[in-house]
This record gives structure tokens, C-alpha cells and sequence, in this order.
């Protein structure tokens, strides 16, 4: 059954009432104006000690009795066919205990796995692959898109060619806009491939007791890892069980079942024993994804008053041997723009394999669409952030623009004197969306125990977002409670199903399941209270942590009382996310202004603050999404300064697999960061929580593309900005 | 040891690699005693004459039995002259907060305090940490008495997914130790070495000059 409600929904200065029709078991919607006593305030997360003292088990400290140790050997060729693999001479050493192949007759980049073995050292492992003879016979490879689309150019995949068939969107008519507005722009942007580095390598540890398989496992989704193996070893999934209590990053390159958690599982089986396989860096950055590059025709058009009239991306990017380099969602999403034309194109070359990260395409596309917007405003001398103002359709924006403009002194800076000895300010300011409002699907349990502890079980996964603080605080809000007494536990395939963790959908996705079932069991133990205190449950209310009547506080029970009286050891329910409700707005807005200092004679540039504004629904807990700001913009600079694989195109091989040679953004590059919220009740679920992970990210490395581009007065179209680039483009200007 | 957590400290100890190159036991033979003065230690029928006659130490190739301080306690690992400080303390000790990450150098995710100076692990071979006082994340603090460095980094949120933290806290320990009223640049310094992919160093600033705060409030060396 469905009842309708009416919801206040809306953000500071346009709200309105909306009617929302929900199922009878779904709690109403928390809505604008709602008060809270846990949510909303800056609570340090629960795991925080766990953390801070090393405490926290991550798949790489599990340790079991027996344990054997994995090895890797990967093909040193870009692309060769793996005539034979002898294991004799691995298999002798003493302390190996297992060697198997992985059978693929042909590698396609360097880094493939080729062959694996367990041991009972790490050491010995490593000594083993070394002793593995596999004979290879090379084959023609290409590692540039610019080689990989000549005719000549040797086929990454035998039965298909290395330009896959065009995703081509159009609105209106690009061509004659063009060909009619009062001011065009026309360039090219490229970037580079860019890899995860999440600091926890990927891998695993396999146990088989009989035909059961435990897996723990670095991975952002338990339950795909588990219908992966499951699909692999031929099992029925609750044979499997995948277990991740803490994770040390993923950021959308560990989804499934990758080849290092297969291997680790057949290894166990061959052994006879369990077996932990944790990657190498090396391996990290060859094998396990990346965020493809791209290579981005822009042209704009305007018209007198400064409004877009056409907006066209034609766009190739290479994964590697993978696909889904597409860099069109902001092209058509950021401006309004009648006439819209993307066409991105996928490029295969001899490389690792590229996979989601952090905003797919969203960078890429932000980057090119927001650095031409500064380049055309230029030629209709319009200021730059008047000019995005003119063409933005997002109300929700139009107020971070605001907001952020105001906190950053975007006019003041936009006077302020540039030039001091060698070194030139620039300020710039760039758009962000993302539309990830959460999946139904999510299955959460509440349970009371009857000394008065509550627990959280729910099959997601900690990121690092902080999910078990949020949840905590959502089921806390809703029993009365401190965070502090609900333990959230998560990161088990025993547990009620989630969704991986990918996105910006765990907020979204398990917090009403957990709301709804918290709500469940507070009725439940409302029942117990009623004749304690001699009301109507539906009089009750969970404050503070009692139970009490609503309107005659004295009339209490506390919530320990109350679990005491729970009939036998535990009262449990149940709740799940319901499909969305309509609601107010199914997208999120952002932007990011930044404020860049240019070295006029070296060419490096150093970012000095970031104003950082951003809409998430209903903040949960303003503590961890500030987290989450920081590392979306720190992510952001590197991707802008420093981040590039670097592939050696004589010999096909990644030449940084480090992480000094690859160079992340570290303590003495980061700005300041000032990070600012807009609420927004959006009743699409009855808690209206968005995601941050990916949002707060898509602007950075456009924002301080413009910035440098106004310190310097000449565009630097490529990504990463390195000293080389800024000094030619300074040269030109 | 002068200024205050500079991070050159971190990345002094960087012989591994060449030791592992050449070979450990002529390797160690020529190395050992040459940058970090070490007690005399006893170790049977591992010693042979140098060409100038004094006794030299010879080690492995195979395990041999050594002892480490740990954390105050004595511990006695047989391990091969090839194995790191990182891995006798997380594959033979148990002590698994000290993460490898890079495996040279570049991250600080392993940092540990070596006679109170920040070291990482991952550069440092066992046999070289014989005599010498080791300090790791474990020997800080624990979840229900953590050291005002570590509440200060639950406070902050100075931790994401938690697993360069070990790291940062190790380092920042360290620097407060050295200078108790640090300034942001010095505490820049100061993890300059500490990498974070999560992005969370402007909280782990917040957390260590609230830490300094916190300590400056305390006698020294009271924990919280």
C-alpha cells in the first residue's frame, strides 16, 4: 500500500511543497526546514581509532594459518604470442607450492599475466616467477592513437580494428549555428592517461574449506566479486563469501573479480592451502585500470549577448586494450545550448586496460569544454564567470556561483595586480555535475540487543568515504541515539545485500535503506515501550537516548530499559531502498574557483587556494564530506600538474610504474582548501543524501587550467601542465 | 639530529636496493658499520677477516637469528640478510599497521621512529636495525589510549581510507617531539614524504596543530 505525503523540497530561496506518493513502510522523507539532532553535525568518524593506530585490518594485513604467498609474472611485450610456458623449474624450488598458467594464448600489453605462483615466502614467490621460461614470440605493437589509426598500423584485436565505430549525440543543428554566431572558438585538448593509485594495491586473499570459497579482498563491491567467482569456479554464490572490513582506496578500478583475485583462488585451490596475492606498485599502475587519455576538438559558438548557439566535441580516447574513454557528459550537460554535437570515439592500443575512474570522462570533458568557454570569452571580452552565468540552467548553481564568487572575491581578485618579479597570478573558475541519486536494491538489518547496543548490518563497503559514520549517524538519528552506540557493520557477503561502492551511489544508495529499517525497529521496540509506560506506540517517541511520550517528556523509559525487555536476545528488522520518488532535482551541482601562481621563468605552477562549492542533498556529516572536498580537488591538481603514464613507444612499456616517478599530488602542493555546501532537500529518497566522491572532483584540473591561462594570457591545452608546456604556451603568448 | 622533521631524514636510509643488487653477504660485509654505528653483535660463525685483518661481519646468504627492540620489547626473528624492517614487522612480528605501499621510499606509508627519528621501513634492512630502538604505530597508541596525535587525527578527520595514516601520525609524532609549536609550513615539511592519495592533508595539518596545542597544555611526554 502507498500513501501520499507532502514535503517541503527545495534549496535556500526556492523551496515549494511537493506531493510524493511512497509505500506504507517507507518513513516520510526528511524535508527542508527538518531538524536534527545527529545528522548534520560534524561527528568524527567511529572507525577513526581503528584507523589512527593501525588497528584496522585491511585485505592486505589478513594473515591465516597455513598461508602461502602469490606471485605474478607478466609479459614483458606489449603484444606477443605466449608459445609455451614451462613451470618445471619454479615448481622445484623449494617452498613453492603451487605454479598454474593463465592460458591466454596471445598478450596484448605489457604487464598481462601470463603465469602465477604460491609459496611460502613472499621471497620465494618472487624467486620462483623468476625461474618461469615462457617462450614468446613478438608481435607488432602500437601504443599511440595517432599510429594506432593509420592503415598500416598493427591490430590490437586480430578480428576488429583499432578505432571502434563512433557514439555520435545531436540537438539542433551544430553546423549552421556555427556558422552563424557573433563568435566562434575552434582547438584541440588532450590529456594524459592517468592511474588510480590507490595506495592498497589490488588483491586478495582465497581460502577454500571443500567447495566453499572465502575471499577477502580489496574491492569497492563485495557482492560482485562474489557472483564473479561464483560465475568463474562454477558455484552456486552463497559458496562464496567476500568479506572487506577495511579498504585502502579504489576509486573505481576495483568492481569485480579482477585477474589477481582469480589467480589467488585457483592458487588456493592448486595449494591446497590459502594464498594472499597483493600487487606490486608496478603491477598497480600496468595492469589494473586507468582513466583513458583523450584528444578533444572543441568548437563554440555565441552569440552577440554572449549565450551559447553551438557547442561541438569530436573526441578519441584510448583505454588501452579497453574502451569507455568518452569524454561528452559535460558538453552536453554543463551549458544551455540548443545545438549540441559530441562524437567520442574509442582508440585501442597496446596497453593496460583502462576501467571507471573517479567521474569517468567527466575531467577529460570539464577540462576542454571549461578552458574553451575561457578562450571564447575572451573574444567577446565578457568576464569569465558572467559569460557561464549567461549560459547556466541550473538554478542550484546559479546560487554556488553566488556563494562561491562572494567567498573567493572573484571581482576583487579579478582587479587585483597580477605580476610580482617572475611569478603571475591567475584566477579561473570552472562548472561541475554529477547524477548518481542512489540505486534501489540496498537491504539493510537494525538490531537491538538486549544490553542496549544496536547494530547496523548492511553489505557495503568503506571506500574511505566514512560509510559506517554515516550510516551510524542515520540510524542514530532516527532511534534517538549518540553514533557512538550503533555499530554499523558492513563489508560482508553474509550480510543483506548492497551496491558496489561507485559513482557517489553508497551515501545514496544505503542510507534510506538504513533509515527505513532503524524506523522499523523503533516500532518494534515502541511496541515493548508502550505498556512500560502506559501510552499508545503510536504516542512514542525516541529522544535522546529514551523512549518517551510525545508532548509529556517526564513519561520515559531509557532505551536501555526498553532493550531489556526485548523478549529474547536480539529484535531485529529490516529495511530497503525503495525505488526514487520524483522529488525535487535528479542532479547535482557544483563549481570550483581556484587561484594559481605561474613561475614566469621555470614554468611550474603552484595552486594557492581553492573555493570549493557543492551540493550533496542533506550533508550527513559535514566532517567527512570536507574530507571528501579535499581529496576531489588534491586528485584535481595532480591530474592538472603532474599525473601522466608514460609509455616508452619503442619497446611498449611504461617507463613510471612508480610513485616517484608517477607524481601524485603530495603535502607541499596542496592549497588551501575552503569547501562550502549548499543544502539541498531533494526527497528523491527518503533521506535525500547525495554522493560527493566524484563531484567535487570534475572541476579541479578545468579551474585551474583557466587560472593559469589568465596568469600567463595564452591556454595550455594539454593535461598535465608540466614546466615544458607552460613555458611554450608562455612563448607564444 | 637538528631542524625539525626535515624530511631528508626519510629518505636517507637507501641502500636496499643496491644490497640487494650485490649480494647480501659481501654486500653487508662492505656496507655495515659505514653509515649507522652499530653494537658489536654476536653472531656464530658469521665473521671473517677483512683485508686489512679486523673481523667484519658476514651475514646469510641464508637466515640467520637476530634481535630487535620493538615497541620496548626484545624480539628474536630468524630471517634472510635480504629482509626489510617492514617485513620482519609485519610477516614475522604480526604488527601490521606499517604499510608497504611504494616498497622505495617515495610514500612514507611505512614510517616508523628508529632511536626516535622517522625511518621507512621498506629501506632499512633488519640485520641494519639490530641496537637500534624501534618505534611503530602500534607502540604509539591503541584505539582505547591513543596518543594525542592520533585523537587529534580522529578529531580532524584527518584520514580517509585509512591506510597512509599510520604514516602520517608516525610522522608528525616525530616532528612534534622535535618541535612542539611547529608552524603549517614546518608541519608541510614535515610529511612532505607522506603521500595520500585520498587527499586529506589539509586535515592532517588541522590535526597536527591541534595535537601540538593539545600537547603544549600537557607536561611533556604525557600521553592522553
Amino acid at each position: 500500500m502507498a500513501r501520499t505525503v507532502t514535503v517541503r523540497l527545495g534549496f535556500t530561496g526556492d523551496t515549494s511543497d511537493v506531493k510524493l506518493v511512497i509505500p506504507d513502510e517507507e518513513p516520510t522523507p526528511w524535508q527542508w526546514g527538518d531538524k536534527f539532532s545527529v545528522v548534520g553535525r560534524a561527528t568524527p568518524r567511529v572507525d577513526g581509532p581503528l584507523k589512527a593506530t593501525g588497528s584496522a585490518r585491511y585485505t592486505y594485513d589478513i594473515d591465516l594459518p597455513a598461508m602461502l604467498y602469490g606471485a605474478i609474472l607478466r609479459s614483458p611485450y606489449p603484444h606477443a604470442r605466449v608459445r609455451a610456458v614451462d613451470l618445471s623449474r619454479a615448481r622445484a624450488l623449494p617452498g613453492v607450492r603451487a605454479a598454474i598458467e593463465r592460458g591466454e594464448p596471445i598478450v596484448r600489453f605489457a604487464g598481462q599475466e601470463v603465469a602465477a605462483v604460491a609459496a611460502v615466502s613472499p621471497a620465494i614467490a618472487n624467486d620462483a616467477v623468476a625461474l618461469i621460461k615462457v617462450d614468446y614470440e613478438p608481435l607488432p605493437f602500437v601504443t599511440s592513437m595517432e599510429e594506432a589509426q593509420k592503415p598500416s598500423a598493427p591490430r590490437v584485436f586480430s578480428d576488429r580494428s583499432n578505432v571502434a565505430a563512433p557514439s555520435v549525440t545531436e540537438t539542433g543543428n551544430v553546423a549552421s549555428a556555427l556558422a552563424q554566431a557573433a563568435a566562434t572558438h575552434e582547438a584541440i585538448y588532450t590529456t594524459a592517461v592517468q592511474t588510480h593509485v590507490s595506495l592498497e594495491t589490488h588483491g586478495a586473499v582465497a581460502r577454500w574449506e571443500g567447495d566453499e570459497l572465502t575471499v577477502w579482498c580489496s574491492t569497492q563491491g563485495i557482492f560482485t566479486v562474489r557472483d564473479d567467482l561464483a560465475v568463474l569456479f562454477n558455484l552456486p554464490p552463497d559458496k562464496v563469501r567476500v568479506i572487506t572490513a577495511y579498504l585502502g582506496g579504489g576509486f573505481g578500478s576495483k568492481f569485480g573479480a579482477g585477474p589477481e583475485v582469480v589467480i589467488a583462488a585457483q592458487l588456493a585451490r592448486a595449494a591446497g592451502a590459502p594464498v594472499k596475492l597483493m600487487l606490486p606498485r608496478s603491477a598497480e599502475h600496468l595492469a589494473t585500470g586507468n582513466r583513458p587519455s583523450s584528444l578533444q576538438h572543441v568548437k563554440l559558438g555565441a552569440d552577440r549577448d554572449g549565450k551559447l548557439v553551438a557547442i561541438e566535441l569530436v573526441e578519441q580516447g584510448s583505454g588501452g586494450i579497453g574502451g569507455g574513454a568518452g569524454s561528452a557528459g559535460p558538453f552536453r550537460t554543463l551549458y544551455r545550448c540548443a545545438n549540441v554535437r559530441t562524437e567520442e570515439r574509442d582508440i585501442y592500443v597496446n596497453a593496460g586496460p583502462s576501467s571507471p575512474m573517479r567521474a569517468p570522462g567527466w575531467p577529460q570533458g570539464c577540462f576542454a569544454l571549461e578552458l574553451a568557454m575561457d578562450e571564447l570569452a575572451r573574444k567577446l571580452k565578457l568576464d569569465r564567470l558572467e559569460f557561464r552565468r549567461r549560459n547556466n540552467g541550473n538554478p542550484v548553481r546559479a546560487r554556488e556561483f553566488d556563494v562561491g564568487a562572494k567567498a573567493f572575491n572573484w571581482e576583487e581578485k579579478s582587479r587585483a595586480p597580477r605580476t610580482a618579479g617572475t611569478r603571475r597570478r591567475g584566477i579561473g573558475v570552472a562548472a561541475a555535475a554529477w547524477h548518481a541519486i542512489g540505486s534501489a536494491g540496498p537491504q539493510a538489518q537494525a538490531i537491538a540487543f538486549r544490553d542496549g547496543r544496536v547494530a547496523i548490518r548492511i553489505g557495503t563497503q568503506d571506500i574511505g568515504t566514512g560509510t559506517r559514520n554515516i550510516l551510524a549517524m542515520v540510524a542514530a538519528e532516527e532511534l534517538g541515539l549518540s553514533p557512538s552506540r550503533v555499530a554499523a557493520e558492513i563489508g560482508d557477503t553474509r550480510y543483506l545485500f548492497s551496491v558496489p561502492s561507485g559513482g557517489s551511489s553508497t551515501a545514496p544508495s544505503n542510507t534510506p535503506a538504513v533509515r527505513q529499517a532503524a524506523a522499523h525497529l523503533r516500532e518494534k521496540l515502541f511496541l515493548i515501550a508502550a505498556p512500560m509506560l502506559g501510552a499508545e506506540p503510536g504516542d512514542l517517541e525516541a529522544r535522546d537516548g529514551m523512549i518517551r511520550v510525545r508532548f509529556e517528556p517526564a513519561r520515559a523509559a531509557s532505551f536501555v530499559d526498553v532493550c531489556r525487555r526485548i523478549p529474547a536476545d536480539s529484535l531485529a528488522a529490516q529495511g530497503e531502498h525503495v525505488p526514487n520518488y520524483a522529488g525535487f532535482r535528479h542532479d547535482q551541482a557544483g563549481c570550483q574557483f581556484v587561484e594559481v601562481e605561474v613561475d614566469v621563468e621555470t614554468g611550474i605552477v603552484a595552486v594557492l587556494n581553492v573555493t570549493a562549492v557543492h551540493d550533496a542533498g542533506r550533508i550527513v556529516d559535514p566532517l567527512t564530506a570536507r574530507s571528501q572536498v579535499n581529496g576531489g580537488v588534491l586528485m584535481g591538481i595532480g591530474y592538472a600538474l603532474f599525473e601522466e603514464r608514460r609509455l616508452d613507444p619503442a619497446i611498449g612499456v611504461m617507463v613510471n610504474p612508480t610513485m616517484d616517478d608517477y607524481k601524485l599530488a603530495g603535502p607541499l602542493d596542496t592549497p588551501e582548501i575552503n569547501a562550502l555546501f549548499i543544502e539541498v532537500a531533494n526527497g528523491v529518497t527518503n533521506t535525500g543524501v547525495l554522493g560527493l566522491g566524484e563531484v567535487v572532483h570534475v572541476a579541479t584540473a578545468a579551474a585551474i587550467a583557466c587560472a593559469v591561462y589568465d596568469a600567463i594570457g595564452a591556454p595550455v591545452r594539454s593535461l598535465p601542465m608540466t614546466p615544458d608546456k607552460v613555458l611554450a604556451a608562455i612563448g607564444r603568448a | 639530529m637538528p631542524g625539525n622533521g626535515d624530511d631528508q631524514r626519510v629518505h636517507r636510509l637507501s641502500r636496499r636496493a643496491f644490497i640487494k643488487g650485490a649480494g647480501a653477504a659481501a654486500a653487508a660485509a662492505r656496507l655495515i658499520g659505514a653509515a649507522v654505528p652499530l653494537p658489536a653483535v654476536e653472531v656464530a660463525d658469521n665473521s671473517s677477516p677483512n683485508p686489512d685483518g679486523a673481523i667484519a661481519e658476514r651475514l646469510g646468504p641464508g637466515a640467520v637469528t637476530i634481535e630487535l627492540k620493538v615497541n620496548g620489547a626484545a624480539r628474536k626473528i630468524t630471517v634472510e640478510p635480504r629482509v626489510t624492517v617492514l617485513e620482519v614487522l609485519r610477516d614475522h612480528l604480526g604488527l601490521y599497521g606499517t604499510k608497504l605501499v611504494c616498497d622505495r621510499g617515495a610514500c612514507g606509508a611505512c614510517t616508523i621512529h628508529l632511536d626516535g627519528h622517522p625511518v621507512v621501513a621498506c629501506m632499512m634492512l633488519a640485520v641494519d636495525a639490530r641496537g637500534h630502538e624501534i618505534v611503530t604505530i602500534e607502540g604509539l597508541g591503541t584505539p582505547d589510549r591513543m596518543h594525542p596525535v592520533q585523537a587529534a587525527f580522529v578529531q580532524a578527520d584527518a584520514l580517509q581510507c585509512g591506510f597512509c595514516t599510520p604514516g602520517m601520525v608516525m610522522s608528525i609524532a616525530a616532528l612534534l617531539e622535535d618541535n612542539p609549536s611547529p608552524n603549517i609550513d614546518e608541519i608541510k615539511r614535515a610529511v612532505a614524504g607522506n603521500i595520500c592519495r585520498c587527499g586529506t592533508y589539509p586535515h592532517v595539518f588541522n590535526a597536527a596543530l591541534a595535537a601540538a596545542k593539545s600537547r603544549g597544555a600537557k607536561p611533556k611526554g604525557g600521553n592522553a
